[in-house]
């Protein structure tokens, strides 16, 4: 059972997406959005759990939410960006949906 | 694909309810159907018809009035965090004694059974919120 985890609050704010990784099971995916976003910047302390993350699971951002934060671009390589309509796919295409709030 | 949206959050606090009218458009867009958006906690705020935000700034509740009448989306407020907050629809200013209702157009007010039966009925259930 593949589940999709949507992250929504930045790692420096909140514990949740720190939580998350944690949880996340192999072959699982995660999907940052919102404030999350500012996790998918390579160079930060959270960084390396993210890339960590990488090694078994598949890590996407929204890519209208990163673009808000001025974050274009900025986004770690393997983290792969989707539009609201990719973000609809991942939800359909796992089996069950946890929302990190 | 059926699917429930359960929003906890209210409007202009950070970006749950926009980012859950995104992703209803974007749903409904590719063919899904949208079985029910239920609103708890802070988020029953989505619902009153009283709100007037800056003209420079976005209508969230407009959009999901809108949302509602275009494509006939059942969008359900938890009564009992909507009376906490002075959420009222008609029947329930009357039963209350309150002078006045300021419900939105296209939402209802019902009880947590019908988000219990969103998640049954739907095969997702998507959460935004705090």
């Amino acid at each position: 059972m593949a589940m999709l985890h949507i992250v929504n609050k930045s790692p420096f704010e909140r514990v949740a997406f720190d939580s998350c990784l944690t949880h996340a099971n192999a072959g699982d995916s995660i999907i940052m959005i919102e404030d999350a976003v500012v996790g998918a910047v390579d160079g930060s302390s959270f960084s390396g759990k993210v890339k960590a993350a990488m090694a078994d699971k598949t890590v996407y951002v929204l890519g209208a939410d990163l673009a808000a934060r001025g974050l274009d671009g900025k986004a770690m390589d393997g983290i792969v960006s989707v539009d609201y309509a990719g973000f609809v796919d991942l939800t359909a295409n796992n089996d069950t949906t946890q929302s990190w709030l | 694909m059926k699917y429930t949206i359960l929003v906890n959050e209210g409007p202009y606090q950070h970006q749950a309810s926009d980012s859950a009218i995104q992703f209803i458009r974007a749903a409904l867009e590719k063919g899904h159907e949208i079985f029910r958006v239920f609103f708890y906690h802070d988020g029953v705020n989505n619902g009153t018809r009283l709100t007037v935000p800056p003209a420079d700034d976005r209508l969230i509740q407009k959009a999901w009035s809108e949302l509602a009448e275009k494509h006939g989306l059942d969008l359900v407020i938890c009564i009992a965090a909507a009376q906490r907050r002075g959420i009222m629809d008609a029947d329930e200013a009357k039963r209350q004694g309150m002078d006045a209702n300021n419900i939105a157009p296209g939402f209802r007010i019902s009880g947590l059974g019908q988000l219990v039966e969103g998640g049954i009925q739907s095969d997702r259930l998507v959460v935004f919120g705090d």
